[in-house]
């Protein structure tokens, strides 16, 4: 079958080979990063909502009209939430090439002694 | 009850039932029955997901505190939306790279023995069983107003639907009644909106300056601080929602009806626009009900503020609307109880009975015979604990339900893709002090016990103070994960290798072809 990203058939694999790749390190390195980065980011955003309403009075105050800065805030963490599921599906692609990329090396015996 | 709201409920009732008979037609194999083969595409697993998560709290639940306390309502609002971030960012991929029906599929892929599936089977249970009964419990009550028909009554019509689906028509009866579900869902939920919009001039700023005189907190009602006064409490509450998502059995489980990562992500990406904009739109329901239903009718329909929907739809829409918003919050309740049943009856009968009792010597027949054995088991459980529980003031057991799944699943999952050094001892000591510890500080939490009679299970004084646990039974999770592995010289590199490949590059979720 050819190879279509994530739906390699292959006929025994040997996962010590591709993990010893250098483009299979990189790949799970770049990955990480930034998953957990982004994560850190918004789990940051979205627990400092309760710290502020619960010990400050700063989002109390009227932004526009009659609208307090809470559901401001608020809103912020929507937009946020959609934004970076887009973000996510954007690296998510050049990380399926990548990995397309390290399953055709080690097809073409990449790894392996 | 008038004609009109009997048409929609036998509609719904009768919609789902053809969709089960049409389901039951492509149930043959185990896949069939847990995963609906793998079939879906992104946006049938994401409007499923949808309509497995957003339940009758969601609906009810949140439209009613919105109305009653404004801004702290809409808490939950935030953090369950957000909580698909973590899904998203997390979970998802390679929970679908290296899973197969189950989450214990998922942390057996790399410690494979009976006591890491078992703890993980004990944990979904749990998760599963509190939940349902809940969600079982809000219903009884919810048809027996709606409908006016007896609690039991209303808890063994719901119990008896939600077998029906699962028994007959597995995964795929249950993934269209949740797809059903989600779109009736947004369709009144749209429409309520666009009424409350209309009564405010279609101007956002107009409506949270009406908003700001229309009830007796005045000014507050559109600032934190009606109903969560104390500190701990709220954040604790927020960590139990935004972590305790990417650890619930019944939404994990979706992911394995979609045949790659790159579907399962589709799917989120589907889901958190719906449930997103469906969190938005609880702004509209409860200042609605807030400004044209009002408190004090609100409050004396049910003392939680549940029947806030359905009353601003009446007073919107009249009858018609009404009895369309009450068979909606009727299909909501199904889907997402179906969902349950059948996640419940995955941990059961595949990884109790399957996996740990026969090792996996299980024939297709045999364990279908046994996913269909195990959910009527997970039913009449829950029936039977629901019906027993009607007098309890119960609905902490949803967030209990979520703060378990952070405690006790989310640790382990994540240490089982990210972590190298992990193993089977950390895995056990995650999953059973998250379970433990979130069990036990509930059991001692005002959610429980309270001096004034009635407002909790028990009369007298809790010894642990936070009503949501998760502040302290999240982090203990973690930490038994760390301390657990650092006890135990177990150290698998080799099969660590592995685990990242798969989960990183997907390959082999397709069965090796010779």
């Amino acid at each position: 079958m050819a190879n279509q990203g994530n739906n390699t058939k292959v006929d025994v694999v040997d996962y010590d080979a591709i993990a010893a790749l250098p483009s299979f390190k990189a790949l799970v390195k770049r990955k990480n990063g930034f998953l957990w980065t982004v994560t850190a980011i918004f789990l940051i955003a979205y627990i400092t909502l309760p710290i502020l309403t619960s010990y400050t009075t700063i989002l109390h105050q009227k932004v526009w009209g009659d609208i307090t800065g809470v559901w401001i805030y608020s809103a912020g963490l929507f937009i946020m939430t959609w934004g970076l599921c887009h973000l996510y599906v954007a690296r998510a692609n050049t990380y399926d090439k990548a990995a397309a990329a390290i399953i055709e090396e080690y097809k073409q015996g990449g790894g392996r002694l | 009850m008038s004609i009109v709201a009997v048409s929609f409920f036998v509609g719904i009732v009768s919609l789902t039932l053809v969709i089960t008979w049409w389901a039951s037609k492509r149930t043959s194999s185990a896949s069939d029955f847990y995963t609906a083969g793998g079939g879906l595409t992104g946006w049938q697993n994401g409007l499923a997901i949808a309509g497995d998560y957003l339940s009758a709290a969601s609906f009810l639940g949140i439209a009613g505190a919105v109305a009653l306390f404004g801004f702290d309502g809409f808490f939950f609002s935030i953090g369950y939306l957000v909580a698909y971030l973590v899904v998203l960012y997390i979970v998802a991929e390679p929970l679908r790279n290296l899973g197969k029906f189950t989450l214990a599929d998922m942390i057996t892929a790399r410690f494979n023995t009976a006591k890491v599936r078992g703890t993980a089977a004990l944990s979904t249970i749990t998760i599963v069983l509190f939940y349902m009964i809940a969600q079982l419990v809000g219903a009884g009550a919810l048809i027996q107003l709606l409908l006016g028909i007896d609690y039991w009554i209303a808890v063994l019509l719901v119990g008896f639907m939600m077998t029906i689906y699962v028994l007959f028509g597995g995964m795929t009866a249950t993934s269209w009644v949740q797809i059903v579900k989600a779109c009736l869902l947004m369709l009144g939920t749209v429409i309520i909106s666009f009424l409350v919009l209309k009564e405010f001039g279609f101007s956002i700023s107009q409506m949270f300056t009406e908003m700001s005189t229309a009830t007796e907190h005045g000014e507050a009602y559109l600032n934190p601080g009606l109903r969560y006064t104390d500190g701990l409490d709220t954040i604790s509450m927020m960590i139990a929602l935004v972590l305790g998502t990417a650890g619930l059995p019944h939404i994990l489980m979706r992911f394995f009806t979609v045949k790659d990562a790159k579907t399962a992500r589709s799917s989120v990406i589907w889901a958190t626009w719906i449930v997103g904009l469906f969190y938005v739109l609880t702004i509209f329901l409860g200042f609605g009900a807030a400004a044209f239903v009002g408190t004090e009718k609100i409050l004396a329909a049910n003392p939680a503020g549940n029947m806030a929907a359905p009353l601003l739809a009446e007073a919107l829409g009249g009858d018609i609307l009404m009895s369309f918003v009450s068979a909606v919050a009727f299909a909501t309740i199904l889907a997402v109880v179906a969902g349950l049943v059948l996640s419940g009856a995955s941990a059961l009968s595949h990884d109790i009975y399957g996996q740990i009792i026969k090792k996996g010597k299980v024939s297709e027949k045999e364990q279908v015979l046994a996913a269909r054995i195990g959910s009527i088991t997970i039913a009449v459980i829950s029936i039977v604990l629901a019906l027993g529980a009607q007098t309890l003031n119960v609905a902490f057991l949803v967030s209990l339900a979520f703060c378990i799944a952070g405690s006790a699943n989310l640790p382990v999952i994540i240490y089982t893709i990210y972590w190298k050094r992990f193993n089977t001892t950390g895995a056990i000591s995650a999953m059973l002090t998250g379970l433990i510890s979130a069990l036990i500080l509930v059991s001692v939490s005002p959610n429980v016990w309270n001096p004034v009679e009635g407002k909790a299970i028990f009369v007298g004084e809790p010894l642990f103070m936070l009503s949501n646990p998760a502040l302290v039974s999240v982090p203990l999770g973690f930490i038994a994960g760390i301390i657990g592995t650092l006890l135990s010289k177990e150290n698998d590199e080799k099969k660590y290798r592995e685990v990242n490949v798969k989960a990183t590059t997907g390959i082999s979720v397709q069965d090796v072809s010779h």
